[in-house]
Parts: structure tokens; C-alpha cells; sequence
């Protein structure tokens, strides 16, 4: 445990999330089968595997954008079912950064943040505008809370959409290759709002392929292939000492350049 | 052989863009500019050389515009305006009884000041003065018209005509149209297949038919269906009748908007725990219904113009008082129909146009710098 006792870790032992034997289909596709996994509260969790292994498909069915068949998922102590409340409360304490942003480019950057707070929350619009600004600090950009999305870059773009997920103060974050859009000089900018996210103890669930935040910020890293969880390990061991035959393959084609 | 591009001498000039440059050239470049150009530029000459002159003596230089009948009677080659100013109140009011006419007047002053108010910029309170002329104004504008309330005499619907009833039903429409045709667009995509069947149906079913059809079977047929002794005020058929019938065509346009907001919206208002309505309201619908303007301004100028078939079912709108007029034997001149319907046309016009210039100037003013 050298290496988490370094990053500061906030991992308590609660478990937040909770994944049990869920499988998921598309018609007859297979996509996810018998996903076991436990998230403690303040966990960083790093996914990743090769195109079509069903990363998106997973995180994804924790906030109930798609639907799993089989199995359990309970997050914060509320089971995902068809019931509308259930899946209502759990989407007000999970965030969600998605890789092409979705902001809202009929509102302004504020009205971005505000929106869900005022209407989900019933934040009144005073404090939602000042939780807002507080997260466009963080996040580095209070100057452009009046214009447009069409109007920012892709890096100020993605930081926005993380604010704006932010302003519903959510217990969890997932992100779904957030940074794979966005030209190379603007990827830092993003990873580091991110990394200071996670030193603020947040739990997250990251899709992604950048080792180097992987390494600095993951609890531990998951690696799927063909719908299945292949292997999981922290960082460390996971890089160095990968288990399978298809983690290794995976690692070099993705470190080899 | 490399040599130095540095030098003392002035450049020549670059030509001037050609929107700068002097008239003579601008025929040039866009009037002549290849042997098929120059042939459509003869043949649009020769359009506006023998319509251009010919509608504006008839309408303007040699029409009649003061005196009576008997002024058109002796000049009946040119437009008779003399015949529009004696009807002029019949073609506004219909049979509406003349001392009651200042009820209709103070409904049109109020839609026209609500219409400016929102129409000049940067008014405060839009937003409630536009909820206030969608929901409040129908009220006070039938209370206004149909009286019976408040000490204003009862002004029966067969007594309205005119221009006035044009607006009547084309209002009518065009305010419950929108929000109908809404309703039916997210039903027709609804997850629940009862409701969308429904939609569906329906949205088809009123696709499927003429309006002039529809006016007729409401009232021929309908009261066949009604129990005996309970009668359906004609108008309000009619008024029902172009308001489904444009709501199904509205549902249309706005279905074609919503199938243009990607999917990542929905899923960017579903991970921020908005309900379904919320979403729609506030994500969806603002940006489906703005792609979709120029549509929708289409569908009200088609409802708009379809108003004039309420003749059908014996209603005086605009062009029926008009007709009515040309009918009049005190003026049975050859050139009173010709003005008569010259001038409904006009009227007509000003109003279509006038929405499609408002429709431009929104859609300039909602747009906010470029797409994702
Ligand atoms: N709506 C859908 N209908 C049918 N198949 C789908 C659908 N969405 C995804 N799939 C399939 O499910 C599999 C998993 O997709 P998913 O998007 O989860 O992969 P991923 O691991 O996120 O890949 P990537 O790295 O390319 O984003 C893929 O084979 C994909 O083709
Ligand atoms: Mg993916």
C-alpha cells in the first residue's frame, strides 16, 4: 500500500457503489456480462480496455442512462430499478462529464450551472448563482460565466461541463473519456481539474486512457475487454506487473507510442 | 536564379471587391456574365416591362380614388378604391352592430400594442407580457367581442365578419396550434405505445383530409351525431376544425426539430436528474422549436391564408365581405371585383409577409454563436 499512503488517499469503508452479477444486452449482443464491483466512498476508480469492451455501457448504467437486465446496482444505498424516484434520487448525487461535453448551447455558461440546482434542488437562484461562481473558480474560468458554450474552447468547454455537474454537489463523478475530444495542448488543463477534484475526496469513476493521471490519482485501475472485467490492481502493480495475457497486450499498444 | 523581392516600387493595386466597384461593372459580373445569364436577364426585362407598367397604371396612375360609383362607372379600366373606402367598414366589422364596433376596435388596439410591445426591443417583462397576450387576451378579447358579461351587450357569432373574424380565427388557430402540435410531437415519441398510437393517428388522420372538407362535415355532419336540440355554434366549429387541422401539420414540423437535438442532450439533462418534463421544457423544446421556426411561421401563413375557406360553411371572413360587397348591384361595375379582390390580396400579404420579416428577426436574435 506504498504507493496509495503517497497519494493521500481518502478512501473510507463505506461502500457507495455497489455492482452485483449485472448483465446488460443489446438485442442479442452480450455486452456486459456478470459485472461484480465495489466502490468505497472517496474511491478513484480508473476503467479501461480496448474500443467496444463496454466501459461507456458500465459507467453508464450506474446513472441509469442505459438500462442493465440481470443483476444488482445499488449506489448510496438506493437500488436501481424501474421506479422514477429511485433513479431520480440516485442521478442528484452521481455526476456525469461526458466525452463531447452536452453542454446546453442555448444557455449561457451560468445558466449551464444553475439550471439543474434550481429546478432538481429547488436551490434558490441567489445561492445556486454563488455555488456556481465558486465552481467556475475551481475550475478556472468565472470570466466566461456569461457567454456561450459555441463561444469557449473544447478544453473550457469540458471544465464547464464539470462544473456544471459540480453545482448538484454530487457524491459521485463519473467520466466518460472526458478528455478523448480535445486537442492535445488542451488535455492538461482538464486532467487538472480533475486531479484536484480527486485530492478533494471525491468518488470517481473514470473512463479513460491516460495513464499518467491514472498512476497519480487511481485508487486502483480496471481493465475490461469483451464486456468482462478482466483484471483490476493498483496502479502500480497494475502497470508493472499486469496479470492476463490481454492486459499486456493492451498496455503495450497503448504505452508503446 | 534567386532574386529579391524587396523593392521600392509600388505594387499595383489588387482589384477592389467587386461589391465596391461601379454599377456598369456590377451588370457585368451579375447580370451578363455568360450567354444563359444574359438570356434570363432579357427574359426578367421583358417580365417587368409587361407587368410592371400595366399594374401600375391599373392600381395607381389612372385609378379611380375619390367621387362614388358613378366616378368608377365612367372609368371602369382602372382600379375602383372609391369602392373599398364605402365598404371599408363592412370588409373590418362584418354585420358587427355599429354601435357596439368600439369593442372591436379596443381588442384589435390591444393585440396591436401587445404585438409591439413584444416585437421592440429590449422592453422589459417580455416574458410575462407574452404569457399575458396568450392566455389573458383571448379571454378579455372574447369577453370584448361576444359581450353578455359586464354589461356588454351579447353580440351573436353570426353577426361577426370581416376582417375582424379573419383575425378571430386566424389567432385562435395560430395560439393553440403551437402548444397542441407540441403535446402531439412528444407524443408521437413517446416510449408508451398507447400514446403514440394515438399521436399517430391522430396527427394522420388530420393530415389526411382536406380543411375544406373538414369545415364542411363539422357542419353538415356533426350535428347528425348531436343529440337533438343541442346545437354547435358555427364558429367555434370552425375554430376548433383549423386548430386540429394545423396542430397536426405543426406536430410535424416540430417532431422534424426534436429529431435534430442529438441524443447527447437528452443525456447531458437526464444525468443532471431533470424529470421528463423539465428536460423537454428546458433542453429540448427551447432548441427543437428555434431549428424549426421557419416552419412553423410557414404552417401559421398556410392556417393564415386557409382561414378564407370558412365561406364554405357560411362565415364572412375578409374575402367573403369582400364578395359580399361585389355582389352590392349599386356596384356592379366591371372593375369593382378586380379592386376588391386586388385589395383582399393585399391585405393578405401585408399580414404574411409581416410574419415571415418577424419570424427573420427572431431566429437572427436567438442565435448564440456557433453549434457545439
Ligand atoms: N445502442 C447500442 N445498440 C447496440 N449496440 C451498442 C449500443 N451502444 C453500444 N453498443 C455496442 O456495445 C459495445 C460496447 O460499447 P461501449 O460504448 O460501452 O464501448 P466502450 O468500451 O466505451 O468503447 P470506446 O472506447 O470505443 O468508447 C460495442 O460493441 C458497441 O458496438
Ligand atoms: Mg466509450
Amino acid at each position: 500500500m506504498s504507493e496509495a499512503a503517497q497519494k493521500t488517499s481518502h478512501m473510507t469503508d463505506e461502500t457507495v457503489i455497489k455492482i452485483a452479477n449485472m448483465n446488460k444486452w443489446y438485442g442479442d449482443f452480450h455486452v456486459l456480462k456478470d459485472i461484480n464491483l465495489d466502490v468505497k466512498s472517496g474511491e478513484r476508480i480508473v476503467i479501461c480496455g480496448p474500443s467496444g469492451s463496454g466501459k461507456s455501457t458500465m459507467i453508464r448504467c450506474i446513472n441509469r442512462l442505459e438500462e442493465h437486465q440481470k443483476g444488482s446496482i445499488i449506489v448510496d444505498g438506493i437500488e436501481l430499478t424501474n421506479d422514477l424516484k429511485h433513479i431520480d434520487a440516485i442521478r442528484r448525487e452521481v455526476g456525469m462529464c461526458f466525452q463531447h461535453f452536452n453542454l446546453f448551447p442555448h444557455l449561457t455558461i451560468l445558466e449551464n450551472c444553475i439550471l439543474a440546482p434550481i429546478w432538481v434542488r429547488k436551490t434558490p437562484r441567489k445561492d445556486a448563482i454563488e455555488t456556481a461562481m465558486h465552481f467556475l473558480e475551481r475550475v478556472k474560468i468565472p470570466d466566461q460565466a456569461n457567454k456561450y458554450p459555441g463561444q469557449l474552447s473544447g478544453g473550457q468547454q469540458q471544465r464547464v461541463a464539470i462544473a456544471r455537474s459540480l453545482c448538484m454537489e454530487p457524491r459521485i463523478m463519473l467520466f466518460d473519456e472526458p478528455t478523448s475530444a480535445l486537442d492535445p495542448e488542451m488535455i492538461s488543463e482538464v486532467l487538472d481539474v480533475m486531479i484536484d477534484l480527486a485530492d478533494s475526496g471525491m468518488t470517481m469513476l473514470c473512463v479513460t486512457h491516460e495513464m499518467g493521471f491514472a498512476r497519480k490519482v487511481a485508487d486502483r485501475v480496471i481493465f475490461m475487454d469483451g464486456g468482462q472485467v478482466i483484471e483490476q490492481n493498483e496502479p502500480e502493480e497494475f502497470f508493472t506487473n499486469p496479470q492476463s495475457e490481454r492486459t499486456k497486450l493492451f498496455l503495450s499498444q497503448i504505452l508503446n507510442h | 536564379m534567386s532574386k529579391a523581392v524587396v523593392t521600392d516600387e509600388k505594387l499595383p493595386d489588387l482589384p477592389p471587391p467587386s461589391n465596391t466597384v461601379g454599377p456598369v461593372h456590377w451588370v457585368k459580373e451579375n447580370l451578363l456574365s455568360s450567354p444563359g445569364n444574359i438570356a434570363l436577364t432579357i427574359f426578367a426585362a421583358w417580365l417587368i416591362y409587361m407587368l410592371v407598367p400595366g399594374t401600375l397604371d391599373w392600381t395607381i396612375i389612372s385609378a379611380v380614388w375619390a367621387g362614388g360609383a358613378d366616378a368608377c362607372r365612367a372609368n371602369p379600366e382602372a382600379a375602383c378604391w372609391p369602392f373599398v373606402w364605402t365598404k371599408w367598414e363592412q370588409f373590418i366589422y362584418g354585420f358587427y352592430p355599429a354601435e357596439s364596433r368600439w369593442r372591436v376596435d379596443f381588442a384589435m388596439l390591444l393585440l396591436v400594442v401587445g404585438i409591439a410591445y413584444l416585437m421592440i426591443e429590449k422592453t422589459p417583462g417580455k416574458r410575462y407580457m407574452g404569457l399575458f397576450m396568450l392566455v389573458i387576451y383571448p379571454i378579455i378579447a372574447w369577453i370584448l367581442l361576444y359581450g353578455s358579461v359586464f354589461g356588454l351587450e351579447e353580440v351573436k357569432t353570426n353577426k361577426w365578419g370581416g376582417f375582424s373574424l379573419t383575425l378571430v380565427i386566424a389567432l385562435t388557430g395560430i395560439v393553440f396550434s403551437l402548444p397542441i402540435g407540441v403535446v402531439l410531437a412528444l407524443g408521437r415519441r413517446s416510449n408508451m405505445p398507447a400514446i403514440r398510437s394515438i399521436c399517430v393517428v391522430f396527427i394522420e388522420f388530420w393530415r389526411g383530409v382536406p380543411l375544406i372538407s373538414v369545415l364542411f362535415m363539422s357542419s353538415v355532419m356533426l350535428p347528425l351525431f348531436l343529440p337533438e336540440g343541442v346545437s354547435f355554434n358555427d364558429l367555434l366549429r370552425a375554430l376548433i376544425g383549423v386548430a386540429l387541422f394545423s396542430a397536426a401539420y405543426m406536430a410535424e414540423v416540430v417532431r422534424g426539430g426534436l429529431q435534430a437535438i442529438p441524443k447527447g442532450q437528452y443525456e447531458g439533462a437526464d444525468s443532471l436528474g431533470l424529470s421528463y418534463w423539465q428536460k423537454m421544457r428546458l433542453i429540448i423544446l427551447p432548441q427543437a422549436l428555434k431549428i424549426v421556426i421557419p416552419g412553423i411561421v410557414n404552417t401559421f401563413i398556410g392556417l393564415f391564408k386557409d382561414t378564407t375557406l370558412v365561406l364554405i360553411i357560411g362565415l364572412l371572413d375578409l374575402l367573403g365581405t369582400v364578395q359580399a360587397g361585389i355582389a352590392d348591384p349599386n356596384w356592379s361595375i366591371k372593375s369593382v371585383p378586380y379592386t376588391g379582390y386586388a385589395f383582399t390580396a393585399l391585405v393578405f400579404f401585408i399580414c404574411c409577409y409581416g410574419m415571415s420579416l418577424y419570424s427573420r428577426k427572431i431566429e437572427e436574435k436567438l442565435h448564440t454563436g456557433h453549434k457545439r
